[in-house]
């Protein structure tokens, strides 16, 4: 863990590459995100297993907020995301994917939602008392 | 990297002094090969993107047969979440051994993790041949089709992820702790990671909302 004191040019071999990647991981790190993850799993859970809500649409707007902070959760304490990591590349590539994701998913239910309800066929029963 | 300095020739000593090129070595990224595995995460997260998205266009397309709140068994997902949630950490602590130079912890920690994910694919195929056996199996409709393909594809990547955690254990024990098998077990450290982050989608936006009315 002294790869930091060796070498004050920067000059990295490949065996302390490692250690420099592996600094800043500690036990309370893992711990802190094991227990936050663990709160926020729990609550979605509860909220559609207890019914808490009357509303679906209210129960799923709340889940797919923890999902999201969960997901931010993991991002720092598991993987580590920092904007720094690798000069900034790894956090670019990131949020390069993250803006394709948002747009796969909102288009294609955007879309695929006004299909169905504009131009799905009418029952039988509608056609036949059609003006 | 070895000789950072350059003149420009023996003969103009006196001018050396003023054209001197640096390089600083800060061009290229620190370590390549795990900044090249997480763009490879990063298509992968694409992938699933695209299933997400088609299970979310046929998530309600039932044909008649049977919908998300009258197969799901919330427990059953519940003790899923917590099974992948405690490989996270588990796996945590195999890094964290690894970076004190301890073989054994690793190697314990890493099997531990491996048990934990063998019960997580245990569990999913045991729900699986559940919905097969009742009928409900990927060709009885569009939301059935979807849920396999989307839960399916994380269950393999999981699958996956144990053996190639298997070999890693293989190579530590054989091997030790040297620098090639450090950066190994970082690549998958981000890979297991990484699939507990497409779970928590997956519980969500299949699970949790494909019970709601």
């Amino acid at each position: 863990m002294s790869a930091l004191d060796v070498n004050p040019a920067g000059h990295h071999g490949d065996e302390e590459e490692l250690d420099h990647d592996t600094l800043h991981i500690t036990v309370g790190g893992y711990v802190t995100g094991f227990v936050l993850s663990v709160v926020l799993t729990a609550i979605p859970f509860w909220l559609v297993m207890g019914k808490v809500f009357a509303s679906s649409t209210v129960t799923t707007f709340v889940i797919l907020g923890f999902a999201i902070a969960q997901i931010y959760v993991h991002m720092v304490f598991f993987l580590h995301m920092t904007s720094k990591a690798e000069g900034g590349w790894t956090w670019m590539s990131l949020i390069f994917t993250i803006v394709l994701v948002v747009i796969a998913l909102s288009g294609s239910l955007w879309v695929m939602y006004h299909l169905k309800t504009n131009m799905t066929l009418p029952s039988p029963e509608e056609m036949r008392n059609m003006p | 990297m070895a000789d950072s300095t350059a003149t420009l020739g023996p003969g103009r000593a006196g001018e050396a002094q003023a054209v001197r090129f640096y390089d600083s070595g800060e061009h290229h990224p620190e370590n390549g090969t795990l900044l090249g595995f997480w763009i490879y995460l990063m298509s992968d997260s694409l992938v699933f993107a695209s299933l997400f998205a088609v299970y979310g266009v046929l998530g309600r397309n039932y044909a008649t047969g049977p919908s998300g709140a009258e197969i799901f068994q919330l427990p059953l997902v519940a003790v899923n979440t917590s099974l992948l949630l405690l490989s996270s950490i588990t796996y945590g602590f195999a890094v964290i051994a690894m970076a004190r130079k301890r073989v054994g912890g690793t190697l314990a920690w890493l099997a531990v993790t491996g048990l934990l994910g063998i019960g997580f694919v245990g569990i999913e195929l045991h729900e699986f041949a559940n919905l097969i056996r009742e009928g409900n199996g990927p060709q009885r409709s569009a939301f059935l089709s979807s849920f396999f393909t989307l839960v399916g594809t994380h269950g393999l990547h999981v699958s996956f992820g144990i053996v190639w955690l298997v070999t890693l254990m293989w190579q530590v024990a054989g091997r030790g702790l040297i620098a090639a098998n450090r950066r190994r077990l970082m690549c998958l450290s981000m890979f297991w990671h990484f699939l507990d982050v497409i779970w928590i989608g997956v519980f969500t936006f299949v699970y949790l909302m494909g019970t709601l009315p």
